[in-house]
Formats: structure tokens, sequence, C-alpha cells
């Protein structure tokens, strides 16, 4: 690639064809307010804030969309510039309604800093979006529509996802962003809207009252658990770098909330490697069900219920790990500490949005009993740290609880695009092959692309697999699999780019290189960590032994089944 | 190379008569050099803008000149489908006799079901694609990658009249300009392209005694001239609306105008979305924020994302500089 030198403001920069102005400003740490630019998707150079002029060019430029040039000599700041800005900002303020009081990204509103960084009056002008309604998708995602700015990213996400649930249709004198009404499309709840939407217009359906009422009542016996992916996260809600793994911090912050237990998902993601690692054995003897698709991301699951129906078969069988770990606390440890599980309130901290839809599906109820009671996305624990005036980066490590205070490195490394198949593929190798695994990374699994595929060698079988992340790739491979359903053996699907790590509910801003960051984390973490398989867990082991000792129980607590989904009704919901 | 229509096009020296001017010579070589299989010609027939009707006119009178047009530009570039994009009542009344002049050839009819800027070429594309009505950014231009991402050329109804005439050789440099308001003798009326507005009026019998102004160029998008002002050629689409400068209320002809940019206009960007529909409701209440309309003529004018939402000042601008702050209003 070309390396090109230019100036901003007087000042002598590289960068290589390509890329455009911002994207260097902002690697030189020169600020160019913007609205609606996102590194994910294409500019849409709508919301007018990132002008720049260019010397010799008549007019100004939209620095997110301009790529750069030898010799170029831009200027980001003059007095015209500053005051365009500034009428600009304030008409995003016209249309966006503050209810910062409720909003969840108070800490953080981008609109709110770009205000303080423009100097503008943010209500110059009498709100438009006065008594635009509040939308409700399913029992996770809330889109406010008065607050938003109408520039389409969500819109631009949920096609790139491959679902077009929203939309932006024609009411009155102007084109509003809603939910489809057509009945054969419906929302994912992968809260990709959410993450790349600069004005708060997107929230997830909040937990957070419920969650302090459980922890308030003396009654409840309450069990926070939380997900592989968060480790390398949470910390950027309190200043710490991209990808700081905060687990032990994280531990003792929610002891201080006041919860009585405290484990790690990942030992949940032990069972499931196990189980689904049996099952892909079975299916790859018996060539049935093929290809086995992964069932650990719910949006991937809907998606599949809803738009692929036909596909439901090749879904594992087996929980995910939020829901197996809930599921053996309301009976092993219940059963194990004598304690009532109708008065266990398990709270899981997810990453992700749809987790809270995965929770609510009857057909995961043991005994009536919910696997899982609340889930708490990255930002909200963090929201609760705060309310309680719990500095993450102050606190001291701490370890999770027994029975399950032993995690593996294939546990951990769940949170990233193609850790689930590999750490199945570490299990499967041993059981299939009885040898010990030479080479436990299987790299090639590993990247960031969208689409990746691999084809792997146990024993004498050679398995063909497919790593998907971003679902919009989901949908090219199902149309694949209709024309050649033996394309491939196993098919890792996690609906948000770059796997949990990039999910709907972990701390904003996300993009590609923060991503990067965090899934290095988690792969760093397994390769330091002792354990490194999911049948080496000696807690895991041990409940084999101890409590999972009929098809029955395991069945019970570990599997479950899907069916066809139609459309949820869209709720307006009244204001809060 | 006489025989070459590009050739004579550029010798005719004829320009785009959509608004812009451009040499039509000039985009049609463009297309004709760009590298595609499929290429297409679109005829942009949805003339929108108020007090704008000499396309309606031409379609009327001269249906065969424009299908001829459109026919020697699909031979000149090598595009074996074109389409005539019309606007809703256009369609509707010349649909029938459009079809009789087309007979077996590989033209079709397309209806424009979106707003106002569904006319802005690109917006049009995207229109004809299925698509919401919003403009293109530019680069590419739709002479390398337009109509479903293929080499497409786009003119204007008179435009591809005038190729006609060219071809038969019986051009003579005339446009078509649109004159109403308060005048006795509205219409629309061939002339030389080269007539002052002045000379226009006085050939039609519409130079009145009384005091006005005129806006010319578009019913909305057209600046305002005073009397002393019109020794120039007529801008833009080619109207010239007159306006009794005592019968007229500055405010209903802004509101219009308003109304007309903040209905008419795509909503993607924030200047025009939000900007246009400030004004709007500004010049609805009766009284003009001077200190906030320049705010917004400004961002208006320097950051809209084209050249609907940029054009949007002149009007307000020369009526408020050239009539309101002269007057008691």
């Amino acid at each position: 690639m070309k390396n090109i030198k230019f100036k901003i403001d007087n000042k002598e920069v590289e960068g290589v064809e390509g890329e455009t102005i911002l994207h260097v400003a902002r690697r030189n740490n020169i600020r160019i307010p913007a609205a609606c630019y996102h590194s994910d998707l294409e500019p849409e150079t709508s919301c007018r804030l990132c002008l720049v002029s260019i010397a010799g060019r008549k007019g100004l430029f939209t620095s997110c969309s301009v790529e750069i040039e030898e010799g170029m000599d831009i200027t980001t700041d003059s007095p015209e510039i500053k005051e365009i800005r500034k009428t600009n900002l304030e008409l995003i303020f016209s249309q966006h309604i503050e209810k910062c009081g409720t909003c969840v990204r108070n800490y953080h509103c981008r609109l709110l800093s770009l205000a303080k960084e423009c100097g503008i009056k943010i209500s110059e002008f009498k709100d438009r979006k006065q008594n635009f309604p509040r939308y409700q998708f399913g029992p996770s995602l809330i889109f406010d529509s008065s607050k938003c700015i109408d520039c389409h990213n969500c819109v631009a996400m949920c096609d790139k996802q491959g679902v077009g649930f929203l939309n932006v249709e024609e009411n009155g004198n102007f084109w509003e962003v809603v939910p489809s009404k057509d009945i054969k499309r419906d929302c994912i709840y992968c809260g990709q809207c959410l993450v790349h939407c600069p004005s708060g217009a997107f929230e997830e359906v909040s937990a957070v009252g419920d969650v302090e009422k459980s922890l308030d009542d003396k009654k409840k016996f309450v069990v926070f658990q939380f997900a592989p992916s968060i480790r390398s996260s949470l910390g950027e809600e309190f200043g710490l770098d991209y990808g700081t793994v905060v687990t032990g911090k994280m531990i003792a912050g929610i002891r201080k909330l006041g919860a009585d237990r405290v484990f790690d998902v990942s030992v949940g993601a032990d069972v499931t490697t196990i189980e689904e690692g049996g099952e892909l054995i079975e299916r790859l003897t018996e060539k049935k069900g093929l290809p086995m698709f992964t069932s650990c991301c719910p949006s991937w699951v809907k998606y599949v219920e809803f738009y692929y129906p036909q596909f439901i078969k090749n879904l594992t069988t087996v929980r995910s790990p939020q829901i197996i770990l809930g599921g053996l606390t309301k009976t092993y440890l219940a059963e194990k500490e004598k304690i009532n599980p109708k008065n266990i309130v398990v709270v899981s901290i997810m990453p992700c949005i749809s987790k809270k839809f995965e929770a609510t599906r009857e057909e995961l109820n043991i005994d009536g009993l919910k696997p899982i009671d609340y889930v708490l996305t990255t930002r909200e624990l963090a929201c609760l740290f705060k309310k309680n005036n719990i500095n993450l980066a102050e606190l001291k490590d701490e370890e999770s609880d027994t029975p399950w205070d032993k995690y593996t490195g294939a546990g951990v490394i769940y949170g990233a695009t193609g850790g689930v198949t590999e750490s199945a593929l570490r299990t499967v190798y041993e059981k299939v092959t009885g040898k010990k695994l030479k080479q436990i990374e299987f790299k090639e699994l590993r990247g960031m692309e969208g689409c990746r595929e691999a084809v792997v060698k146990i024993g004498d079988i050679l398995v063909k697999i497919a790593i998907i992340n971003g679902l919009g790739n989901a949908k090219c491979l199902l149309e694949k699999l209709k024309e050649n359903p033996s394309l491939y053996d196993y098919v890792e699907v996690m609906a948000c780019s770059g796997g949990c790590i990039g999910g709907g509910g972990q701390p904003l801003p996300t993009d590609r290189e923060i991503r990067k960051k965090r899934a290095m984390a988690l792969y760093g973490i397994d390769k330091e960590w002792g354990i490194r398989m999911a049948h080496e867990s000696p807690v895991v082991e041990l409940l084999y032994k101890d409590f999972f000792k009929n098809k029955k129980i395991i069945h019970e607590i570990c599997h479950t089944h899907y069916s066809p989904k139609e459309k949820d009704k869209i709720k307006i919901i009244k204001e809060k | 190379m006489k025989d070459d229509i590009i050739e004579k096009l550029k010798e005719a020296g004829l320009k785009g008569r959509g608004g812009a001017g451009f040499p039509t010579s000039t985009k049609w070589e463009l297309v004709k050099k760009a590298k595609g299989n499929n290429k297409y010609v679109i005829c942009n027939a949805s003339e929108g803008e108020p007090n704008v009707f000499k396309d309606k006119h031409i379609i009327e009178k001269y249906s065969e000149d424009i299908v001829n047009g459109i026919e020697i530009a699909m031979r000149a570039i090598g595009a074996n489908k074109a389409y005539i994009y019309l606007n809703k009542d256009y369609y509707k009344e010349f649909k029938n006799k459009l079809e009789e002049v087309i007979g077996e050839k590989n033209i079709v009819l397309f209806e424009k079901k979106s707003r106002y800027i569904g006319g802005e070429e690109t917006s049009a594309v995207e229109s004809i694609e299925g698509k919401k009505a919003e403009p293109r950014k530019r680069p590419p231009f739709l002479t390398d990658y337009g109509l479903f991402g293929c080499p497409t050329l786009m003119n204007n109804v008179e435009t591809f009249y005038h190729v006609s005439k060219i071809a038969k050789g019986e051009y003579n440099k005339t446009r078509f300009y649109s004159v109403n308001g308060d005048v006795n003798n509205s219409g629309v009326f061939e002339f030389p392209e080269d007539m002052t507005i002045f000379q226009v009026l006085k050939k039609t019998e519409n130079h009145p005694s009384f005091d006005f102004f005129v806006q010319v160029g578009g019913g909305a998008s057209g600046e305002i001239m005073l009397p002393e002002e019109l020794n120039r050629p007529v801008p833009g689409a080619g109207s010239i609306t007159l306006f009794n400068r005592k019968k007229t209320d500055v405010f209903v002809l802004m509101k219009k105008w308003a109304e007309f940019f903040h209905v008419g206009n795509c909503d993607k960007c924030v200047p025009c979305r939000e900007g246009a529909f400030r004004i709007y409701e500004m010049v609805k209440s009766g009284k003009l924020d001077y200190e906030l309309l320049d705010s917004l003529f400004l961002s208006l004018r320097e950051s809209s994302f084209c050249a609907l939402g940029r054009g949007i000042p002149i009007p307000f601008q020369s009526l408020i500089e050239k009539v309101i702050k002269n007057e008691k209003y």
C-alpha cells in the first residue's frame, strides 16, 4: 500500500491509500467532531459535523467519507466550519429529546460530549419529536424514537445483519426509522442497532431494578454468574484500557453488591463443550443431522427458528453455558447446600441483550423454575457498580465461589468468534483419538473475518468447519447449504462481529480495533492458564461423577429443543 | 465524422436543459467510453418544481421528437434499454400517448412516486432500482456507475427534443421558457437560448407597468430579481414567474417555498432535513429571526449533502435582501 503524506491543521501526518481524513485525524489525536460516523459502516455522511476544508478546493467536505491524497492541506476548525458545526449540532438536538435523567448513556453520552466540545445550547429549538413512540422488541430491546437523530446507522446495521427489521418509512412530511410491519421480518435481538446508535435511542430492557430488589430481599439467595467475554471489557466502563482483564476485580465488586455466590459461566461453557463435543461425535459417526450448528448465540437460534426453520434440526440440542450453569445452581447447588431452589435468584451478566430473551424461553425451565431469573448486560453491571460507588479499578482481586471455582482456558475463549469450535475440537480430538493434543491452539479457527473455513483432521475423520461472526454472513451460508448440505460438518455462528466480545450488551464504543483487543485478552488468559481443556476441568469432572449420573438428568439440565417462531408483537410502551 | 451524432451535439454546443447546463456531448462521450455490457438511457421527465412546466408542454407537443432523441442516444452510447422517468401527473396524462409513440422499442415508462428529490438524477436512479429516492455520493458518477451499477446516460426531456432536432438539421439554438405569475400571457415559449429575462417578458407582452419582481430558474429554488436586474439570460430550468410587488404577500410566498423544500427533500442530511423544517416553522409564525436564518442559510449552503439543500437559501436570501428589507413588513 502506498504511503501518503499530507497536512491536517498544519500538522504533517501520514496515512495509507484508501484511508479517510477522519481516520488519519483520529489516529493522530486530532479531534474532528462526528456523530453518525462508525468505522463498522459505510459513511452515511448525514450528520454533517465532521466537515473540513481542503486548500484549493471549493466548499466543505465530510472527513468521514473523503479519502486522503498526497499533499492535501486540510483545515478542521476555521471559524466558518465551527459555526456550521454548531448549527448542525443544534439541529440534531432539535430532534433528539433529552431524557438524560433516565438515560442509560448518561455517563458516556456521545451527543452531550459533542455539545460540550462544540459549545452549543442543546435547547436552541423546540424538540420536534415530542410524543414519538417508544417501542419494545421482545424482552430485550427498547427503541425510543424520540431520541433518534435519523442517522440510519441502525437500519444499515440491521440490513448488514441480514435481518432488515428496521426500516425507514415516510410518515407525514418526514421519514422515520420504524420496525417492519412485514410478518416475515422480526427482530433477533442482536442489539447491533444499539451498538451503532450515536444518540442512545436504543437500550436494553433493564433488569437493574429487579436485581436491586432481589439483593435487598433477605429471603433470597442471590447468585451472580458472569460470561466469559465480559472479563476483558467491563474495565472500559471504569477508564481501563481496552483488553484489560478484570476477572478478579469484577468478582470482588459483585460481592460488594451483596451477592451470596459468584460463579464464572466459563464453567457452564465447559459443560456445553463436553455435551456438544459428544453430540458432534455422534452426528459425525452416524452421518446424521450434519452440519451441526452451535446454539450458544440466542440471536442465531431465533434467526434459524424464524427465518430458516428448515435448519432447526441442525442446531445442537445443547443448552448455552449461562442456561446450564443457572440450571445447575437451582438443582445441584440447591441440593448440596440445602437451599429451596425457589428462593434462589440467578443473575447472569452477559455481553448480550439477546440473552435476556433466551432466559425467558419456557422450554428451558426445570421443574417449573427458570434457570436464569435476570440477565444484566455488561453495561448494566457497570451501572450497578457506579450506583453503589464501587470503583472497579481500585478493587483487589478475588476468586469465584465453590463448587465452580475452577475455570478452563477452553471456557474463557467462548467469548471470541471461533472459541466454541476450538474448545469443542480440543475435547473431541482427545476423546476420539485417545491421544493428548500436542498443538492445543487451533490458530486456523481464529481471526476476525466474518466467514472463516477450516478442515481439521481428527483421527481418520476430516471435519469441515465454518465459523461465522456477523449474522449477515450466516444468511449467505444458509443459502449455500440449501444447495449443498454437505458443504460443512460443524458450523459456529455468532450474531455479533467478533463474537460475544462485540455483543450488543458490551461497553460502548465497540469497533473492530476494540473487538480485537478484547478477543486477544481472552486468548491471553487461555495461553497462560494451566487447564485448557473442558474435560480436564476438575469441577466438571466432579459434577459428572457426583450429579450427572444418568442420561435423564443430563438431558434435563443440558439439552433442549427448538421450534419455528412467529413474529413477536411489537409493543409500544409508555414513558417510564 | 460529421455523421457522428456526438460530434454534431458538440458543434451545436447543446447543454443539458434540466437546469445544470452540463455539455450534452461530453456526457454522451463519457457513457459511450465507459466499460459495461449493459448501458441505460434515462429520459428525466420528473419536472416537479412549482412554476416550471416546459417539459409538460414538450411532451404534449413533441413526443415523437423525444422518443427519437432517446433512440439516437441508445444507438450512440450502445444501450439496449431506456426509461422515461415521469412524475405522477405526467405519467397519468401521457402514458397512453407515449406508449403509442414508443411502440415496440425497448423504452419503458417509469412512474415516479417519490417526493420532489426523486427528480435529482442519482435519486431517480435509486427510485428506479426500487429504493428510497435519496441522492448518492458522487463520485462514482452515473456515467460510470448508474442504474443497477451500469453506465447510464440521463438527460432531460427538452435535451432529447433538441437532440432530435440536431439530428434532423433543424436545430436553431432555441430553448423553452415557462412564464407565469401576475402576467397576461402565461405559457411556454420557444425562443433563442440567449434571450434575456427582460427580452422574454417584452416579447411575450408580459413586461408590466406596475412595480414587480420576478423569480427565475425555478419557482422554489430560483433567485428573486428586481426590474433593473433583468438584462441577463434566464438561468436553471428556464422559468420566469412575475410578482406584482404591491399585491404579493411575501410570507405566503416564502411559506410555499419552505413547505416545498420541507416536504420535497429526502431527509438524509441534518441541515436540509431539520433546517428546512425550522425555516418552514419560522415563516409560518410570521416572524423572521435574521440571526438564526443566517446560521441556517450558512449551514444549508455550505454543508448540505446535495444541490437541493445547498440551493435552499437562494430564494429566501434574495427576497429578504432585495424586497423585504426595503419595505415595511
